[in-house]
């Protein structure tokens, strides 16, 4: 296992190892999210209370759901690099906070979006809303840590210590609907309970799940990639990389 | 097949108008396609920006060689 660990989870085998699949990824990502859209936007019954604006809930929910799930992903790199040291997980988070960050940016934005015909207001001060928005800010401030630190080795165990920290605020989102009034209603997904909307409407909002899911890795491992590169670049791979670039 | 059930649009004027909150529903898919694309073209620029940084690292290095 750990013989293992070390032989994949060294930068340069990562590289060679996910340039193979890249290709597949992010193929398959780009067509369940196309798949996903289309169907949402064109074959799903519009609802009965919220006539066509429910084609919003096709790109915010996905989009709510990872901003959580990629916070909690880059914690666990945080951790992973704060106990065992391993250089590919302090690369992860750095890779992860950009995109994170962004698909928060899209979860309140969408969102924002569709309060305004339905609640009538663009933003309230909810607990939902608000602890999505403090979430943003973990990850930007994350990323602004990290710039701010010259060391990188320094820079990385302090964002890699605030990113822990941070995980406070991930049942502070999820419990908020459960725990203060609010306007935003409960989760559409939950492992135990069958979802409360008919199939032809949560079928496509799965598959954009997993079609932001995949978006997620896919550019996650561009990231990783090009970090490593900018990381290693006096390593020998990286420089007979540079040579097979100048010539092909 | 019984889960996708039609077209729920008759025209595309029906279609862009979505019941009356067209401007709400496309905002939110365009935006989304942006930071999507975003998300993409950033690494890729940034990988190419590094081999062509490199490259020229290397050519300097070979013109102080010789």
């Amino acid at each position: 296992m750990w013989k293992w660990i070390h032989k994949f989870g060294s930068p340069r085998s990562f590289y060679e190892i996910s340039e193979n699949y890249l290709p597949w990824l992010s193929g398959v990502a780009l067509s369940t999210i196309v798949l996903g859209s289309v169907w949402g936007l064109l074959f799903v019954p519009g609802d009965y209370q919220q006539g066509d604006t429910v084609r919003i809930m096709y790109m915010h929910v996905p989009a709510s759901i990872l901003a959580q799930s990629s916070y909690l992903m880059m914690a666990t790199a945080a951790a992973i690099f704060l106990i065992w040291r391993i250089k590919l997980a302090d690369v992860a988070v750095q890779a992860m906070a950009p995109i994170g960050a962004s698909i928060t940016f899209l979860a309140l934005i969408t969102g924002s979006i569709w309060g305004k015909p339905m609640w009538g207001t663009w933003w309230v001060w909810d607990a939902r809303l608000t602890s999505t928005l403090v979430l943003f800010f973990l990850f930007v401030g994350i990323m602004a840590l990290r710039s701010a630190m010259e060391n990188r080795e320094s820079a990385g165990r302090a964002t890699a210590i605030l990113a822990v920290i941070g995980v406070i605020n991930l049942p502070i989102i999820k419990f908020s609907v459960d725990w203060w009034n609010t306007l935003h209603q409960p989760a559409s997904f939950t492992l135990s309970e069958k979802p409360a909307m008919p199939v032809e409407m949560w079928l496509p909002l799965l598959v954009m799940v997993i079609g932001f899911y995949l978006f997620f890795f896919t550019v996650l491992i561009m990231r990783m990639q090009a970090e490593i590169l900018s990381r290693e670049y006096r390593s020998d791979w990286v420089l007979q990389r540079v040579k097979q670039n100048v010539v092909g | 097949m019984w889960l996708v059930k039609q077209m729920q649009f008759e025209s595309l004027a029906e279609f862009i108008q979505m019941g009356g909150h067209g401007a709400f529903v496309f905002s939110v898919y365009i935006i989304s396609a942006v930071v999507l694309i975003v998300n993409v073209i950033l690494p890729l620029r940034q990988k190419r920006r590094f081999f062509a940084d490199q490259a020229e690292r290397q050519k300097r290095v070979m013109r102080e060689q010789s």
